[in-house]
């Protein structure tokens, strides 16, 4: 049997970034915009009762509810594989996330300009669990125009922390969030550890 | 974890704003029930086999099958298999046990900061160069 071995870290095989945010925001959309495969959509089984009873009328008492993610897959060299994983972001959902956000690295919360609030909770998660994070605002046609700095002011984000705008339709913007927020989390990690970048 | 087997209908909520409600057949009858993995297994890790000759059930041969294709996710071979990430993450620590297929690394809580910043630094690389 392949077993672990102790004596040396064995190389890193697979990574994820996490894109958040509320229900039609746009992070099945980012996803598929980068990713080498048709999204696919997994699922989490849990009961109504861990969910909690907000949302959830339309279920009967100790229903099990499902709740999906969709993800995609980069092939970044031939010994790495980057994993996205869109996941919502309400507040009754947090119970997964634990699991879900253990091993990433970065993570990209898509903000709707007209929905702001359904950001407010995934932004104040992320910094709980001092998971490195930027806010991308997808610009969709016809939406409400605001400034980065007049939505760092909304919810409430602190200075340091980048926010852009994308087209989560297009590979190339969608790509350009991704160094973003790899770089972003590099720069935490420098400054936190003092590790001089090679 | 709330996980339980299902036993009324779910309401699948996608990323859309629809939510319906569909019917499952007991996805835990798969795990005879059981519904903790004894094996660390997270969503974005890659399976590789080890050992083909070590399973004879259907549903192990079916993951061995994928497994041997392309070295896939946690999450891929859930969505292959259909199945709820916690089903899968029972049938997958099963073929660990037997020596089947094995658990390529990912980043853990114990990592170094030098392992972190060298899979920052992979991660950049590669997506620089798309």
């Amino acid at each position: 049997m392949d077993s672990v071995r102790f004596d040396e870290a064995p190389r890193i095989a697979s990574t994820k970034i996490i894109v958040a945010g509320g229900f039609g925001v746009g992070k099945t959309t980012l996803v598929g915009a980068v990713s080498e495969i048709v999204p696919l959509r997994t699922e989490a089984l849990v009961t109504t009762e861990s969910v909690g009873i907000d949302d959830m009328d339309s279920t009967p008492d100790k229903a099990t509810t499902t709740v999906a993610m969709d993800f995609g897959r980069i092939t970044l060299s031939n010994d790495l594989v980057l994993y996205l994983f869109g996941t919502p972001g309400q507040r009754r959902f947090w119970f997964m996330w634990d699991d879900l956000i253990r091993g990433a690295v970065d993570a990209i919360v898509i903000v709707d300009t007209g929905r702001l609030e359904d950001s407010f909770s995934v932004v104040d998660y992320f910094e709980a669990k001092k998971l490195p994070f930027i806010v991308a605002i997808n610009e969709f046609d016809g939406g409400q125009r605001y400034t980065p700095d007049q939505i760092r002011e909304a919810l409430a984000i602190s200075p340091g922390i980048p926010i852009m705008t994308i087209d989560a339709r297009e590979r190339e913007s969608a790509k350009h969030a991704l160094i973003r927020v790899a770089e972003f989390a590099l720069e935490q990690l420098t400054a936190t550890s003092r590790i001089e970048s090679a | 974890m709330g996980i339980d087997p299902p036993d009324a209908p779910v309401a699948d909520v996608d990323d859309g704003d629809s939510i319906h409600v569909a019917s499952i057949v007991r996805p835990y009858a798969l795990t005879k029930g059981r519904t903790a993995p004894r094996v660390d297994l997270p969503v974005e890790a890659t399976i590789e086999v080890v050992s083909a000759e070590k399973v004879g059930d259907d549903i192990g041969r079916s993951i061995l099958d994928l497994c041997a294709a392309q070295n896939p996710s946690v999450a891929e071979i859930a969505a292959q298999l259909r199945q709820p990430l916690g089903v899968t993450r029972v049938l997958l620590a099963d073929l660990v046990d037997v020596g089947a297929v094995s658990v390529r690394a990912t980043l853990t809580d114990r990592a170094t900061d030098r392992q972190r910043h060298d899979l920052i630094e992979r991660t950049l690389r590669g997506l620089r160069a798309l």
